[in-house]
């Protein structure tokens, strides 16, 4: 019994990992955080620091305001959250100014403005104000994740054909001079919109299949 | 501050770093207010309006509250806080005394509290050091293009409704490559050299 319990709540963890990464990933799928988005993803390094930070503020706000969750009056509950998120938000901004002086130096203002971040409080309405604190957490944790999937894509293939190299590691062997376009705020634009197609066309190519197997 | 920088000031947060196509701060209500123009109109004016009284109101909150009691760490929390409470007493005063503005804003003012560009704003002043002046002409003057750009690209967006697109692009996609394009034009601006 416990067993078989287990065994469906692994089940749907990992269902619920594909869910944050791929069914309902909150950049490609949802369309919450652009602005973020756009303006951190100029390489996978910097797309990357931006998402594992968001990560870090959705997983702790998700845990508080589930643990508050019956605390909190229903008139007053935004508010509430966004101070709560603004004070995780200020702890993880004043640790990376400590100890990670580039990340802050590349990302810049847009390390406060994760308070203002929709993929947060929307995760906080949505999911931690109805949900225990383990699986608040965890659905932080997935949709987290997702965030940092797509900016991480998203950084790669900017950097990648802006520049050519990956990770600022150079992977054109010195041929390649890099199309500049791509490194800038239009390139930025006209990127992710190419990735979304792209996600579609696939996404529509799968349920075709399905229905081709019924 | 002379005037003629004052000028020159105002012109380059309008076109050379425009917060949509340079900055990226508001890009939310970019996508998701353009879809009309009448829309778009409206909230450029709240956003104008919100963002220049927010900064005058967080710039006076950080020099008189936050820096004599050395609590310039809490500038994120107190700024949102006071931006949220601001837009809701806003909401108020305009449904008392100026009913046709409400009228006209109504809807759009909840939404900015969650606008990027509001706090970017507020922060940005405070990381530039702007004095009082020259920051609620910054504000204004990113307020406008703010504005400028979501009525430029609410134009092209009923456009791109009526063409034909691939499957796959339809809706989001193309808007972003569109943005992408307006974006391409506006970078021409950056090659401008103020005087100032």
């Amino acid at each position: 019994m416990t067993n078989e319990k287990q065994k469906t709540n692994k089940r749907s963890l990992f269902s619920r990992l594909i869910e944050g990464l791929f069914d309902q990933n909150p950049i490609l799928v949802q369309l919450l955080g652009t602005c973020p988005t756009l303006a951190t993803s100029t390489s996978a390094k910097n797309g990357i620091g931006m998402g594992l930070s968001a990560t870090a503020v959705l997983i702790l706000s998700n845990l508080l305001i589930s643990l508050l969750r019956k605390f909190i009056p229903k008139q007053v509950r935004i508010a509430a959250y966004i101070v709560i998120i603004s004070g995780f938000v200020t702890a993880i901004e004043l640790l990376i100014k400590a100890f990670l002086p580039s990340l802050d130096a590349s990302l810049g203002l847009f390390i406060p403005l994760i308070v203002v971040n929709c993929i947060i409080l929307a995760r906080a309405e949505a999911y931690a104000s109805k949900n225990p604190p383990l699986d608040s957490m965890l659905d932080g944790l997935f949709m987290g994740l997702g965030f940092t999937f797509a900016l991480g894509v998203l950084g790669a293939v900017r950097e990648l054909i802006g520049n050519g190299t990956i990770w600022e590691i150079d992977v054109s062997a010195g041929v390649y001079p890099g199309i500049s376009f791509f490194t800038q705020p239009a390139g930025a634009f006209v990127t992710l919109g190419v990735i979304i197609a792209v996600v579609n066309a696939v996404k529509a190519f799968i349920s075709k299949r399905k229905e081709g197997n019924r | 501050m002379s005037l003629a920088a004052m000028f020159s000031l105002l012109i380059s947060s309008i076109l050379i770093n425009n917060y949509i196509f340079s900055r990226f701060l508001g890009i939310c209500p970019f996508l998701g207010l353009s879809e009309k123009t009448s829309t778009a109109v409206g909230m450029g004016c709240a956003v104008t309006f919100v963002m220049t009284v927010s900064t005058a109101v967080t710039w006076c909150v950080y020099h008189y509250v936050l820096v004599p009691f050395e609590l310039e760490y809490l500038k994120t929390i107190a700024f949102i806080l006071v931006i949220a409470s601001l837009v809701q007493l806003l909401e108020m005063f305009l449904r008392k005394s100026v009913p046709s503005l409400y009228s006209a804003l109504g809807i759009y003012l909840p939404l900015i509290t969650t606008n990027c560009a509001i706090l970017g704003s507020a922060l940005l002043c405070i990381q530039n050091g702007y004095n009082f002046v020259t920051s609620i002409i910054f504000s204004f003057g990113s307020a406008l293009g703010f504005t400028m750009a979501i009525v430029i690209f609410s134009f092209v967006r009923e456009k791109v409704a009526l063409a034909e697109t691939p499957k796959s692009f339809k809706g989001t996609p193309i808007a972003l490559v569109t943005a992408g394009l307006i974006a391409m034009a506006f970078a021409g601006f950056s090659g401008i050299k103020l005087p100032f």
